[in-house]
C-alpha cells in the first residue's frame, strides 16, 4: 500500500499498527487502556496549559518506554503530522502568541502520541471485542454490537485500502503524462473505491460473516 | 454432492448461465473458459453468493437459495484477489474473524487458527501486518482464512491470476495437497491435468465435460 510503502521509505512503520509484545501494557485489558487514554486526553485539554502538555508528554514517553516497542515505533506514531504541526505552530503563533501555540500544537502531538501508544500495544480484535460490550446494552433496542464493531473493523481496513487505490490512480495519470484534475482524479478513485467495497462485501458473504 | 440443475442466469440483462444441469461429486474439479462465458458466476452458485433467476443449486441437500448460510458453511470460497477477501490488520485477527459466528472456546478457536495458517505455511505470520504481505501471502492468508472453518468443499475463481510464478506453484502446491474437494476456475491448463474433471464454458453452457485429457484437447480446439 502506498501510505505504508511511503513510511517505510522513511525508516518508519506506518503509524498506528500493532506491535506484538508481552509488557504490562501489552498485557493490560483494551478496556482499561481506552479508559486511560480518555482521562489523560481529557486532562490534557481542560489543562491547557504547557504544564499539562509536559505532563501529558511525560506520561507518553514513560508509556512507549513500558511497552519497550523502540523509538522508532514511537517517532512513527506522530511521524506524520510534522507538516501539520509546523503550519499549525506557526498560526497559532501569529494569531494567538507562543504560549497558546505551544499548548495547542503539544496537545495535539501528545493526545497522537498516547493514541498510537494504544494501537501499538492492542490487536485491534481486542479493541472491537470491547467496543462491542461497550455497546451491548445497544441490543435492546435491536442493535447488534457484533456487526457494529464489524463495521468498525471495516472503516479500519479502508484506510490503508484507500490510501493504495488513491496511489494506483496517482501512478495511471503519471504514467500518461497527465495532470492531476480533480474529476479525472475523483471519478476513478470513487469508482474503484465502490468496486472495491463491492469485492469486500461479497467476500465477506462468502465467508460467513453476514450471515 | 452438489447438484445443479435447469440453472440459468442473468445479469444486466445477458444469459450468463444457461440451462446448466450437472451432478459435481469430483475430489478435483477445473472450470475453464473465455472471459465472460460464465464460469465465474457458476463459480458463485456454488456457495450462494449469486442465486439462480431460474433452477436451483444445493449443496448436500441444502438448497443454497433457502439455506445459504448452511450452505456457506460447508463450500468456502477464495476469490482472485485477496485483498477483497482481507478485514483484519493482523494476520490472526483475519483467520480468526471467520470464526465469528463460530461459539467456540477461545483455546479451541486459538488452535484452529494456528491449524489453518499451518496448512498454508504461514506458521510464524500470527502478528503480521496482514495488508503488507506479499501476493502470494496474502493469497495464502485468504485461503487459510476460508480453511479455518473447515469447508467441505473449496470453490476458488482464478486464485492464481494475479500471482507470479513462483507463488502461483506454491499455492497451487498447497491447495492440490488439501483433503477438501475443490472446484477451481482458471485458466492455467497444465495445473488441470491432475483433476479429475475439466468442465469447459462457452456462452453460459458447458459445452465439454470430461477428464483433463479430453476436456483440455476440446478446449484448445475451440480457442484455436
Amino acid at each position: 500500500m502506498a501510505t505504508s510503502m511511503t513510511a517505510r521509505r522513511q525508516g518508519f512503520d506506518p503509524p498506528g499498527l500493532f506491535q506484538p509484545g508481552d509488557s504490562v501494557l501489552h498485557r493490560l485489558p483494551a478496556g482499561w487502556k481506552l479508559l486511560g487514554l480518555a482521562v489523560l486526553l481529557t486532562a490534557v485539554v481542560v489543562a491547557s496549559s504547557l504544564a499539562g502538555v509536559a505532563i501529558g508528554a511525560a506520561a507518553a514517553v514513560a508509556g512507549y518506554g513500558l511497552a519497550r516497542v523502540g523509538v522508532r515505533v514511537a517517532v512513527a506514531q506522530v511521524w506524520p503530522l510534522r507538516w501539520f504541526a509546523v503550519v499549525l505552530l506557526a498560526l497559532q503563533w501569529w494569531l494567538a502568541g507562543l504560549e497558546r501555540a505551544v499548548v495547542s500544537v503539544g496537545s495535539l502531538v501528545v493526545a497522537v502520541a498516547l493514541a498510537g501508544l494504544v494501537t501499538v500495544t492492542t490487536r485491534v480484535s481486542a479493541m472491537l471485542a470491547t467496543f462491542a460490550t461497550a455497546v451491548s446494552p445497544l441490543r435492546r433496542v435491536g442493535v447488534d454490537p457484533d456487526r457494529v464493531a464489524l463495521l468498525l473493523a471495516l472503516g479500519i481496513r479502508a484506510v490503508p485500502l484507500v490510501a493504495g487505490l488513491a496511489a494506483e490512480v496517482r501512478q495511471a495519470h503519471r504514467a500518461r503524462g497527465l495532470p492531476l484534475d480533480p474529476r479525472t482524479y475523483g471519478v476513478p478513485l470513487v469508482v474503484r473505491t465502490l468496486r472495491r467495497a463491492d469485492g469486500l462485501g461479497e467476500a465477506m458473504t462468502a465467508r460467513g460473516l453476514d450471515d | 454432492m452438489i447438484r445443479v440443475r435447469q440453472v440459468s442466469h442473468r445479469l444486466g440483462g445477458r444469459l450468463v448461465l444457461d440451462g446448466l444441469e450437472l451432478d459435481l461429486a469430483e475430489h478435483r474439479i477445473g472450470v475453464v473458459g473465455a472471459n465472460g462465458s460464465g464460469k465465474s458466476t457458476f463459480a458463485r452458485l456454488l456457495n450462494g453468493l449469486v442465486v439462480p433467476d431460474r433452477g436451483t443449486v444445493s449443496v448436500d441437500d441444502l438448497d443454497t437459495r433457502r439455506n445459504g448460510a448452511a450452505v456457506r458453511r460447508r463450500v468456502g470460497f477464495v476469490f482472485t484477489d485477496p485483498d477483497a477477501q482481507i478485514v483484519m490488520p493482523t494476520v490472526a485477527e483475519d483467520v480468526a474473524l471467520s470464526l465469528r459466528r463460530h461459539s467456540l472456546p477461545a483455546q479451541e478457536r486459538a488452535a484452529r487458527v494456528a491449524d489453518a495458517l499451518a496448512a498454508v505455511g504461514l506458521v510464524g505470520f500470527d502478528d503480521r501486518p496482514s495488508h503488507l504481505l506479499s501476493g502470494g501471502e496474502k493469497q495464502l492468508l485468504a485461503l487459510a482464512s476460508v480453511l479455518v472453518a473447515q469447508p467441505d468443499v473449496l470453490v476458488c475463481d482464478e486464485p492464481t491470476t494475479l500471482l507470479d510464478l513462483r507463488n502461483t506453484r506454491r499455492v497451487l502446491r498447497i491447495l492440490l495437497g488439501l483433503p477438501q474437494r475443490l472446484v477451481m476456475v482458471t485458466h492455467d491448463l497444465d495445473t488441470l491435468e491432475e483433476f479429475d474433471r475439466v468442465l469447459v464454458f462457452e456462452s453460459g453452457r458447458v459445452v465439454v465435460d470430461a477428464a483433463p485429457p479430453e476436456a483440455l484437447a476440446a478446449y484448445r480446439a475451440l480457442v484455436g
